[in-house]
């Protein structure tokens, strides 16, 4: 397409490794556009960085405030930031479509970079879409953008670094917990055990780990290990009241108005789905991520993927990512030789930091009822189709998702797939006696996110 | 409003007040904070009720990936809470089951 | 999986070999006729014209060059209703059949013209009646008050309706299977041996065998119809639709360009694009059917569009659907259509009739399908 305003690189995703991504290319002279989904940039580990909302800077932690040093790459004169847009269209000829406050805009890059982050893993439940449950990301987004704190009584359950980190935020702030819900299974720590090697070799990760244990200890939470059978129950007025769940032999009931809940966190590929890009199913992490070169290039030569939308790492991982990638876009853009000085060291830098995954990821991985829910649990919230309708399905002919979905609408509301894709996945495999890898995942359609049909009318020849 | 469903406000860096109208009852929330922020503060619960089964949601991710925060703001139904910022005057509503189509001319 | 290759894993009187819908349509009337019929169905990801379709049960404008296709069109819609029935009644799977009439709303004067005058020409060449209606901007507002003011009107259809094409597909498997027909997720059939009064069929899966062989595999017959001696001219023709959310109903009758389902979704469509296999969608085209779908229906500005995706029709030269048996190794034939909707009570009744008996109801005019039309 000509007439349209070109860009060397196009970043989606100002989170850590956007914006550290955006500061390298940048510097390396490239005329780079980064685009983010909100008012201001941070992602979601770093959410409102640019403008701290909290008087009391214990209550995030330093490890928030890291962000701020950040922000500097997104003032680089060559780089355009802009806020606020969505991105809802790439097409392989390098066009890329996005919409700011209702006006759709389109662009040409040369190279693209996918920095769309992570999302909550999905963790179906009985009752996990009552009003009053929501996960431990959204309470800390909160925390971050609004200093709001949940409602109590507040119960926290799941799994995960994230669980204790909110924990210990919501203590510090003077918030009191009613009851920590751990559903990490006892064997998942001798399974650990065996990357332990890796976890020393991480020991900053495994003291921080340890003082966020500490600080709830100190406070008194209950604390419940091992638990099974998590529930979320509602009253009259169809909102949550209490939660349930099992530990042992002994079956407890807390009241609760809010309960938040974690089983880690996944990439976001949905982009990169939609572009068809070749992913590949990860066993440890139970999740679908990209297939990347050393240098962070997808399946499509001009598409990369930085940070955890390439795979869990992490913030700081990610902001190395972000380096590398650009870095090597850099190289291919400028062919100059001098760009890539500094890429091994920052590999070896990666390295170390990426020692902890395989600890965290055997010790963190989500109990069974959570990837493969039975029954009448809710998998697909916005068409409300249970585990045992998707199950069901293998009985009539089908044998991937794709056919699931034609079949109960399961994939096909307003958020596109992104609460019940993996589940769906995990259920087909699971009564078929195959891999995740073998059923495959949903044929993810544009727009990635919605947008109105005046809207998209607007962008047609014939308007003109 | 069922007030004992509101999310607390810690010490906040001065910011700028906005009025809004949250279920007819006009609140005030902070400058820059997102729609959803502003209605659980509120303690409105539930947001939307489903389309499908009419069963009540409220937010759940906070971050867009989930769709369960859709309301009515200002008019425009099918709206993602969390990632609209409040503005002075803002009107908004539940989202109750699916929406109505009305052109846009709002 | 073992190495051991597993031969004749199964037999049957008649294989169809395609699990779409005019597969599972002619596979369950054949199994009405008391034959044992065996669906032979790729895996999750293939062309799929059956997922991708509009969902229209279409008679208005159908067979203008052909006289035949516009009966068959007629006759299949008439069986609707009963096909319907039956498949709601012993599934429990209500497939949403309205068969109110539809319109084919036109923007231009010169456009709604053209129409009309297709039409009347069509009226012409059927004495016992086609029954249609052109309405002026005016006469369309009465029975869409929200039609747009830049409409010209539209052409009206007594006969037209739509149906949920998904659960059509659910339900005719679940119907088939039912019925004792077996459903094989058999990946491509690679090859078909023509034998001594069989067909052997060869998979990844295996080795098939069968009596008789159905070709009702979409653009995937243009390979498999020359192994059974047909030649299968068919090719593809991508249809770009976009999906916009659940809106409460505003919209009674289908429209050759948009509908609403059931659910409260509004399909927008209409897109004819010869692009090879490419089922993806651009950007352009979706705008385009964007801006017409709102111009015919302003209220729909402010609605978001889902999803969208492209869907491969499958067309022949004349547009028109292909029945045949090969005349070199009878107990093969061809079935190959882009209406498999429409047509779905046509090809369950009097076509799977045909193949499982021998014997043509006149009323389908069966010569005239041939394939031999294309070698003039």
């Amino acid at each position: 397409m000509t007439g349209l305003q070109q860009f060397d690189l196009v970043i989606i995703g100002a989170g850590p490794a956007g914006m550290a991504a955006a500061r390298e290319a940048g510097e390396a002279g490239l005329n780079t556009l980064i685009l983010d989904e909100q008012p201001r940039a941070g992602g979601q580990i770093y959410r409102n960085i640019g403008r701290p909302i909290l008087q009391d800077r214990s209550i995030l932690g330093q490890d928030y405030y890291a962000g701020e040093t950040l922000l500097a790459g997104l003032s680089h004169v060559l780089v355009t930031h802009v806020a606020n847009a969505t991105v809802w269209d790439v097409t392989t000829d390098n066009t890329l479509s996005f919409s700011v406050k209702g006006i759709s805009r389109q662009v040409g890059f040369k190279k693209l970079l996918l920095a769309t982050g992570a999302q909550e893993r999905p963790v179906p439940f009985p009752g996990w879409t009552l009003p009053g449950v929501m996960t431990c990301g959204a309470a800390q987004i909160l925390l971050k953008s609004s200093g709001l704190t949940p409602t109590g009584p507040l119960v926290i359950a799941g799994s995960g670094p994230l669980l204790l980190l909110i924990a210990c935020q919501l203590i510090r702030a003077g918030v009191r917990i009613e009851a920590i819900v751990d559903t990490t299974p006892t064997s998942n720590y001798r399974r650990a055990l065996k990357e332990i090697f890796g976890a020393i070799k991480g020991w900053r990760y495994l003291l921080k780990g340890a003082r966020m244990l500490n600080e709830i200890r100190r406070s008194g939470v209950r604390y419940y290990k091992s638990a099974t059978e998590l529930t979320a129950e509602s009253g009259s007025d169809g909102n949550l009241v209490s939660v349930s769940f099992r530990k042992g032999s002994v079956h407890h009931q807390l009241p609760c108005k809010t309960l938040l809940v974690h089983q880690g966190v996944i990439p976001n590929t949905q982009l990169g789905r939609a572009l068809e890009l070749e992913h590949q199913w990860d066993e440890v992490q139970q999740c679908w991520k990209p297939t990347l070169s050393e240098n962070g290039c997808s399946s499509h030569p001009d598409i990369f993927i930085a940070g955890d939308s390439g795979g869990i790492g992490g913030a700081i991982v990610a902001e190395i990512q972000g380096r590398i990638v650009a870095k090597e876009i850099a190289y291919q853009l400028n062919q100059e030789g001098a760009a890539v000085i500094g890429i091994d060291q920052l590999r070896k830098t990666l390295d170390d930091q990426l020692a902890i995954r395989p600890f965290l990821d055997h010790l963190y991985r989500p109990l069974d009822m959570f990837l493969r829910p039975q029954g009448e649990i809710i998998v697909c919230r916005c068409e409300e189709v249970t585990a045992a309708e998707i199950r069901g399905l293998t009985q009539h002919g089908c044998v991937g998702p794709n056919q699931t979905k034609a079949f109960c609408r399961s994939g096909m509301g307003p958020c596109q797939g992104r609460q019940c894709g993996a589940t769906v996945t995990a259920l087909l495999a699971d009564e078929l006696g195959k891999s995740p890898e073998e059923v495959g995942y949903y044929h993810i359609r544009f727009p990635i996110k919605p947008v109105s049909l005046g809207e998209l009318a607007g962008l047609s020849q014939s308007d003109a | 409003m069922a007030a004992d469903f509101s999310f607390n406000r810690l010490p906040c860096h001065e910011r700028a007040e906005v009025e809004i109208t949250v279920e007819g009852q006009k609140i005030f929330a902070l400058e820059g904070e997102t729609v959803a922020a502003a209605v659980m503060h509120a303690g409105l619960r539930p947001t939307r009720t489903t389309p499908v089964s009419g069963s009540g949601r409220a937010p759940y991710c906070m971050m867009g990936v989930c769709f369960d925060c859709l309301m009515n703001i200002d008019g425009k139904p099918n709206t993602q809470a969390c990632m609209t910022e409040v503005r002075e005057g803002m009107v908004i509503t539940v989202q109750t089951g699916a929406r109505e189509v009305s052109g846009g001319d709002v | 999986m073992t190495e051991s290759v597993r031969l004749n894993r199964g037999s049957s009187d008649v294989a169809v070999i395609g699990g779409g819908l005019v597969g599972l349509c002619i596979a369950l009337g054949i199994q009405r006729q008391g034959q044992q019929v065996t669906v032979y169905d790729e895996g999750d990801i293939a062309l799929r014209a059956s997922r991708g379709n509009f969902g229209l049960v279409w008679v208005q404008g159908k067979g203008d060059n052909l006289p035949a296709y516009t009966r068959i069109t007629r006759l299949s819609a008439k069986l609707w209703g009963g096909l319907a029935e039956d498949l709601t009644q012993h599934t429990g799977i209500d497939i949403q059949l309205q068969q109110r009439g539809g319109l084919f709303v036109c923007l231009s004067e010169s456009e709604l013209n053209s129409r009309q005058q297709m039409l009347e020409k069509m009226a012409a060449e059927h004495p016992q009646g086609y029954p249609f209606d052109v309405l002026d901007l005016q006469q369309l507002r009465e029975l869409i008050p929200e039609i747009g003011p830049e409409v010209a009107g539209a052409t009206w259809g007594p006969e037209d309706g739509h149906v949920n094409p998904l659960y059509l597909l659910r339900a005719l498997v679940a119907r088939f299977e039912s019925l004792g027909g077996k459903l094989v997720n058999a990946g491509q059939v690679s090859n078909i041996i023509p034998k001594k009064s069989q067909f052997v069929l060869q998979s990844e899966q295996g080795e098939f065998s069968c009596n008789k062989v159905v070709l009702t595999a979409g653009l995937g017959n243009k390979s498999l119809g020359p192994m059974v001696g047909i030649d299968a001219p068919v090719f593809p023709n991508r249809g770009q639709v976009l999906i916009a959310e659940r809106v409460k109903p505003f919209l009674n009758y289908p429209t050759g360009h948009v509908r609403q389902t059931v659910e409260g979704t509004v399909q927008c469509g209409d897109s004819k694009e010869d692009v090879g296999f490419d089922t993806g969608t651009t950007t352009d085209v979706l705008a385009q059917i964007a801006h017409r779908a709102t111009t015919m229906f302003p209220l729909l500005k402010d609605v978001n569009l889902i999803r969208s995706w492209g869907a491969l029709r499958i067309m022949t030269p004349d547009g028109n659907p292909v029945y045949q048996q090969s005349e070199q190794y009878p107990g093969a034939y061809l079935v190959t259509c882009h209406s498999g909707v429409t047509l779905a009570a046509a090809h369950a009744g009097p076509i799977a009739d045909w193949i499982a008996t021998g014997i043509a109801d006149p009323a389908i005019d069966l010569e005239k399908f041939h394939g031999s039309r294309f070698q003039l």
